[in-house]
C-alpha cells in the first residue's frame, strides 16, 4: 500500500482491541478515507492473545492479508511483552505504544531494541479516573490517533463524540467518561511528542 | 444517489437482505455466518422489514423450510457456514431439481478437521454438484452486489435454481471496508415483486412437489435441471447488465484484471483476488507481464469463456483455497485444465492449493507464484504440477 498507514493491535480477548480497531475505522471513514478493520480470531476465549488490524489510505484498498509491516503498533495488554512478538516486522520509522504505569525507557528494555519510538500511556489509569472502570481501548484508540496523525485532534474529537452519541445511545451516561479519556490520552501523548522534539533539539 | 458506509461483508449482506425484505428465513447460527440472521431479527424486531423469520433447530431444518416455505410460494433465503452447509447436504439437492428459486447467503468457512472457524472454500465446493448456481465476493461490495442480483437470476423462467452467494468467512465477513450502497427503493424496483408460475398455495392450479419419480422420467428430470443451469449464464450476464445500469458496476462470469498483455495470469477466486491485484501492480512497475482472473460465477462453470481468456498466455497459475482429496488437484485445478484442454488451448498450467482454514494469503505469495511460472517457461525450471502455498516444511 503506497498512500497509506498499517496499523496492528495486540490485546487480548474481551479487553476491546478488535473493537479499537474498527473505532478507528470508523472513524477515519467519516473523515473521507478508504479504510479496513479487521481481527485475526485465535481460540475465541476471554484473555487469549488476539490481533486486529487497520490500514487507512487515500487509495481503495484490495489487499486481504494480515499485516506484517505496520507503521505503528498498538499493545492493549503489556503481559502480552514477554510471549508475543510485538515489534515483528513494525518499521523503524513508525512507532509502538504500549498500555502500561511503566515508563519508556523501561519498556524499551522488553522490545527486543527496537530501534524507532516507543510511547507508554497509562490507559488504565485513565480509564479509572474518567470512567471509573477499566476499558483501555478507548484512551489507547486516542493514543494511536495522537502518535500517528491520521487525522487532527479537532476532527477526531468531533467524531468519535458523534460515534458515542450513536453507540452509546441506551447508556448516555458513559459518553462524558468516553470522551473525557479520550481528551486525557491525547493529552499525554502530546506531551509525550513535546518531550520528544525538545530532547532532539537539545 | 449512492450511499457511501462503511460496514462487514455480514453487514452488507444483511442490509441487502433488508432492502430486497424476502417473505420467509428459517436459519440456525453458525460462526462466522451468525450475525447475518443476527441482523436481520434485529431490522425485523425494528419494523424495518416485515420478513417470517424462522428460528430452527438444525441447518437440515433450515433449508427443509427454506424448499418448503418457496414451494409455497414465498421469496426464501437462509444463510449458513462450513458445517452448517454440509448437514443441508441432501436438501441442497433438493432445493435445486425442485427447481426452487430460493437463495443461500454462504460466508464460506472450512470443514472439519481438524476442526477450524476460518475461511476457505471447502464448504462450497463440497456443494458444487448439488445443482446450485454459485456466486463468490471478492469483497463487501461484491457480497451485497450479487446478493441483490441473486433473485433476479434464481427467478428467471429460463433458471428456476437456486443461488447460492458466497464470501469468505471472517476475511471479508468480519472486515470493516468502505462500500457504496443503493437506496432502497432502486433495489426493491431492481428485484420486483415474487410472482410464482406455479406454486403449492395456489387452490386455482394444484400442483406436487417432490413427488416419486419412475426411472423413465428421472434422466428427463436431470437434463432438462442441467439445461436451465446452461442458460442460467445468459442470465447472470442479462442481470449484471441491468446491474450496472442502477449501479454503474459492472460484473460477468469472471473479472480480468490486467490479462490482455499478459504473459503469466492467475485465476482465483475470492477475497484472495485484491491480494493477487495488488501483486499485479507491483510487478508491472517492473515491466512484469501478469494479471488475474477472478473467478465470480464458480456454478454454472464458464470453462469454454476460461479457456478463451487464457488462450494467449504462456501459463496461468490456478489457485483452489480448498483440498478435494483426489490425488490429483483442486476442484478449480481439475475444472480449468479439463477446461483448456477441450478448447484445446495448450498452455501450460500449475495448481496451488492456498489459504486453508484461514492460512494468510499475501501479496508476496501471489508474487512467488508469478515467478515461479516465469521460471518454468523461460527457465525452464521443473516445478510440481500440483502443490501447496506456504505449507511448513
Amino acid at each position: 500500500m503506497k498512500n497509506g498507514i498499517e496499523i496492528r493491535w495486540h490485546g487480548r480477548g474481551g479487553q476491546g482491541a478488535k473493537t479499537a480497531a474498527l473505532l478507528l475505522a470508523d472513524v477515519a471513514f467519516k473523515t473521507g478515507q478508504n479504510v479496513q478493520g479487521f481481527p485475526e480470531y485465535g481460540p475465541e476465549r476471554m484473555g487469549a492473545p488476539i490481533t486486529a488490524y487497520n490500514r487507512i489510505s487515500t487509495d481503495p484498498i484490495r489487499v486481504h492479508s494480515n499485516i506484517y509491516h505496520p507503521d505503528y503498533v498498538a499493545v492493549v495488554d503489556e503481559t502480552l511483552l514477554g510471549t508475543v512478538d510485538v515489534t515483528a516486522g513494525l518499521k523503524k520509522t513508525g512507532a509502538i505504544i504500549v498500555n502500561t504505569s511503566k515508563s519508556r525507557e523501561e519498556i524499551a528494555q522488553h522490545l527486543d531494541g527496537y530501534p524507532g519510538k516507543v510511547y507508554t500511556v497509562d490507559a488504565r489509569k485513565i480509564s479509572v479516573s474518567a470512567l471509573g472502570k477499566n476499558f483501555p481501548n478507548s484512551p489507547m484508540l486516542a493514543a494511536v490517533v495522537a502518535v500517528s496523525k491520521i487525522m487532527p485532534r479537532d476532527t477526531f474529537i468531533a467524531e468519535m463524540a458523534a460515534s458515542y452519541q450513536h453507540k452509546f445511545a441506551k447508556k448516555p451516561e458513559v459518553i462524558e467518561g468516553n470522551m473525557k479519556a479520550l481528551e486525557m490520552a491525547f493529552d499525554e501523548m502530546e506531551r509525550s511528542m513535546e518531550q520528544d522534539k525538545m530532547e532532539r533539539s537539545a | 444517489m449512492a450511499i457511501k458506509e462503511r460496514m462487514s461483508g455480514n453487514e452488507a449482506v444483511a442490509y441487502a437482505i433488508r432492502q430486497v425484505n424476502p417473505d420467509v428465513m428459517p436459519a440456525f447460527p453458525i460462526t462466522p455466518s451468525t450475525e447475518i440472521p443476527q441482523m436481520v431479527s434485529t431490522y425485523i424486531a425494528n419494523g424495518e422489514m416485515d420478513t417470517e423469520f424462522i428460528p430452527v433447530e438444525s441447518e437440515h431444518s433450515s433449508m427443509s423450510a427454506t424448499i418448503g416455505a418457496q414451494a409455497a410460494g414465498a421469496r426464501s433465503l437462509t444463510a449458513t457456514s462450513s458445517a452448517g452447509l454440509a448437514l443441508m447436504w441432501e436438501e441442497l439437492l433438493l432445493a435445486a431439481s425442485n427447481r426452487m428459486p430460493c437463495v443461500l447467503t454462504l460466508v464460506n468457512r472450512t470443514l472439519s478437521g481438524p476442526i477450524n472457524i476460518n475461511c476457505d472454500h471447502s464448504d462450497g465446493m463440497g456443494a458444487r454438484d448439488t445443482g446450485w448456481i454459485q456466486i463468490y465476493a471478492e469483497n463487501n461490495q461484491e457480497a451485497y452486489d450479487n446478493f441483490i442480483q441473486a433473485y433476479p437470476i434464481a427467478e428467471n423462467e429460463k433458471v428456476h435454481l437456486p443461488v447460492m452467494v458466497c464470501q469468505d468467512g471472517f476475511i471479508t465477513s468480519h472486515a470493516v471496508e468502505n462500500i457504496e450502497l443503493l437506496e432502497d427503493e432502486p433495489v426493491r424496483e431492481f428485484v420486483g415483486e415474487y410472482e410464482p408460475e406455479e406454486y403449492l398455495l395456489n387452490p386455482g392450479k394444484p400442483i406436487a412437489v417432490g413427488p416419486y419419480s419412475v426411472s423413465n422420467y428421472v434422466m428427463e428430470a436431470k437434463k432438462n435441471q442441467e439445461i436451465a443451469l446452461e442458460q442460467s449464464k445468459e442470465v447472470i450476464l442479462e442481470v449484471a447488465r441491468k446491474f450496472a445500469a442502477i449501479s454503474g458496476r459492472e460484473y460477468g462470469l469472471f473479472e480480468e484484471y490486467k490479462t490482455e498483455d499478459a504473459d503469466y495470469i492467475m485465476l482465483i477466486m475470492g477475497s484472495a483476488a485484491g491480494t493477487a491485484k495488488q501483486a499485479v501492480d507491483d510487478m508491472r512497475e517492473n515491466g512484469k507481464k501478469v494479471g488475474v482472473l477472478k473467478l465470480r460465477v464458480f456454478r454454472p462453470f464458464p470453462a469454454e469463456e476460461i479457456a478463451q481468456a487464457l488462450k494467449n498466455c504462456k501459463a496461468v497459475a490456478i489457485l483452489d483455497r480448498c483440498e478435494s482429496y483426489n490425488g490429483n488437484g483442486g476442484p478449480l485445478g481439475s475444472e480449468v485444465t479439463a477446461g483448456l484442454f477441450r478448447a484445446k488451448v495448450m498452455i501450460e498450467t500449475v495448481n496451488y492449493i492456498y489459504g486453508l482454514a484461514g492460512r494468510d494469503f499475501t501479496v508476496g505469495d501471489a508474487v512467488d507464484v508469478f515467478e515461479e511460472l516465469e521460471d518454468m517457461i523461460v527457465n525452464g525450471k521443473k516445478v510440481q504440477q500440483y502443490q501447496y502455498i506456504r505449507l511448513r516444511s
